[in-house]
């Protein structure tokens, strides 16, 4: 769904209808508006302020008892989980690790397609296949590229006489760059798509006057480019750092987690507390803190992000 | 702007590295799924299969319900991405021609309801559900899939009810057209394909989703696709690389299509909105 970050809610100031047409009674409103609202708040809202009460219940899947509130004690319980700590920290290699070289390959790729090059009419078709792929595909095609036996990542380096390769996302060291690997490639054309809607908004005069002006390549881009840029940049940026952080499909066809919990990320991990073991408390606790610590994180990095913004 | 000739191989050899990035993956996965048990098994693969067989489809098809899987998937996604349409236009409508408290609200709770991981919204759903007796029934993943899709939904409707100029509207309405005819005759046609790729867009998300489908559906045959397509995957790992590749690809199909449709009008309506914007 990452497209949708790139519109950055275009036509925001045509909003207002004109005087007189266009306007709808009070109750003709909200006739339109409950059809979509209700669902909304009975499934989406009203499950969101659930799951958080769950996380202060002993709630278990499959139990008789009635459930009782225990307070905090999920949250001490958590608090010495070293096994989630392992697994959060992860989550943020993963995270991080897959945003940042996305985002600098998407935006390479946006400022090449930005130029009036051959072959880009294939760069886009080819761009639909990561976007349109389902995450569970992706994770199979990766896996046949990583066999160890009949992958064609290994056969590669055995051609090019760079080793016997070796079985990537069974290994202790490999499979958490493999899987970010993955990560990439994945979310890399939604970012470039954004990026290139961006670009498409810089001022081109700007541009050629600089370039009269003599200025280079790396000085258009930092002068001209990069400020016009720069809040489609953050926007998309800081949505990926969420979205991958959550995320759960790709590594669950992958790796599932292992080896050895290398890439056991907080989703696996809340996956299996609540629907293996049933511990529905627990794991809605564990899904309160990953939104707590991510949006601490998030905010301290668009605020220093934003402050460095006013310095430059 | 003149572009010198050292900068301009460069770029290209940066293109072509983005596109063997992309492209290759995607076809290691069609050569295996034309590679016959005999060259799978041989110790150096290579990239177009010595002799295709189409046998890994026809073994896909035997050792896994996929065409029953592929029809509950086309049940759920159709669906919900025709419910999910039908509710967000009119809420789409109000946003877009009304600045009111509540268009404010949604459109804060489309951006906050993204940042939450689903498994704090699965487990409560889960237990909803299970007290309506929707678990492992397409019906429940179809409430949930509309209800998931509805933010971006909205999202999208809300751009293209703004493309339709309110002037239009206002003109009927001064030429003596009532306020449904004017909706009917004047702002439907214009919304229509905005409408229809919000569908389409919807019908791929819900064709592709996992995770909640992995959750709320246990019996194999009200399974979805992507869901069956993890049998193929051993306990261990081990798969039958034959099958999993051809059915994997075929699983891929209606989506590729899909999205090959509505591509130009889900990026390039970004790009002009960034423009206008």
């Amino acid at each position: 769904m990452t497209w949708v970050t790139g519109s950055g809610r275009p036509a925001e100031r045509d909003t207002r209808a004109g005087p007189g047409g266009g306007r709808i009674s009070g109750h003709g409103a909200w006739f339109l508006v409950l059809p979509a609202l209700i669902p909304i708040l009975v499934l989406s809202v009203g499950p969101l302020l659930y799951g958080i009460l769950l996380a202060f219940t002993d709630a278990q899947s499959g139990r008789t008892a009635s459930t009782r509130w225990i307070g905090t004690l999920n949250f001490q319980d958590l608090l010495h989980d070293t096994l989630f700590w392992e697994s959060f920290r992860i989550g943020l290699v993963w995270a991080v690790g897959v945003t940042v070289p996305q985002f600098l390959l998407a935006l390479g790729l946006a400022l090449l397609l930005h130029q009036e090059l051959r072959l880009r009419w294939l760069a886009r078709a080819l761009a639909i296949i990561p976007w349109a792929m389902p995450e569970v595909v992706v994770g199979i095609m990766w896996r046949l590229v990583y066999n160890a036996d009949a992958g064609v990542l290994n056969e590669t380096l055995r051609d090019l006489g760079l080793g016997d390769g070796r079985d990537w996302l069974s290994g202790l060291g490999t499979a958490l760059p493999a899987v970010i690997v993955v990560g990439v490639w994945a979310g890399m054309p939604q970012t470039t798509v954004a990026l290139l809607a961006g670009l498409q908004n810089t001022p081109r005069e700007l541009h050629e006057a600089a370039a009269m002006d003599g200025a280079g390549a790396w000085r258009r881009f930092r002068t001209v480019t990069w400020p016009a840029l720069r809040p489609v940049a953050l926007a998309i940026t800081a949505l990926n750092l969420i979205w991958n952080f959550n995320s759960f499909a790709l590594v669950y066809v992958l790796t599932n987690g292992g080896p050895g919990g290398r890439t056991r990320l907080p989703m696996l991990f809340a996956y299996e507390e609540a629907f293996r073991y049933g511990q529905f408390g627990y794991a809605a606790a564990m899904g309160c803190v990953m939104v707590a610590l991510i949006s601490v994180l998030l905010a301290l990095f668009l605020v220093g992000r934003l402050r460095g913004g006013e310095e430059s | 702007m003149r572009t010198r000739k050292s900068a301009r191989v460069g770029q290209y050899a940066a293109l072509l590295a983005y596109l063997a990035f992309l492209a290759l993956p995607f076809l290691w996965l069609l050569s295996t799924a034309f590679k016959s048990p005999r060259e799978l098994g041989s110790p150096h693969p290579s990239w177009i299969p010595e002799d295709p067989t189409f046998g890994n489809f026809r073994q896909a098809f035997d050792e896994q319900p996929l065409l029953h899987a592929a029809s509950n998937s086309l049940l759920a996604a159709a669906s919900a991405a025709l419910v999910a349409v039908l509710l967000a236009t009119p809420m789409a409508y109000v946003m877009a021609r009304h600045r009111t408290l509540l268009g404010r609200a949604a459109t804060g709770w489309v951006v906050v309801s993204q940042a939450f991981p689903f498994v704090l919204v699965i487990i409560p759903l889960f237990l909803v559900l299970k007290n309506l007796r929707l678990i492992d029934s397409v019906f429940g993943l179809v409430m949930v899939y509309v209800v998931w899709s509805l933010p971006f939904a909205l999202w999208m409707l809300v751009g293209y009810v703004r493309a339709v100029p309110a002037e239009l509207e206002e003109a009927a309405a001064v030429d003596g057209a009532g306020r449904l005819r004017t909706l009917v005759s004047v702002t439907a046609p214009l919304l229509a394909p905005g409408i229809v790729a919000t569908a389409l867009f919807a019908f791929i998300t819900a064709w592709n989703e996992f995770f909640f489908a992995l959750v709320l559906l246990k019996t194999p045959e009200k399974q979805t696709l992507p869901v069956v397509l993890t049998h193929f995957i051993g306990a261990e790992g081990v798969a039958d690389l034959g099958p999993l590749a051809a059915a994997a690809f075929l699983a891929t199909l209606p989506s590729l299509v899909v999205f090959a449709l509505i591509q130009r009008r889900i990026t390039g309506g970004m790009t002009a909105g960034a423009v206008k914007g």
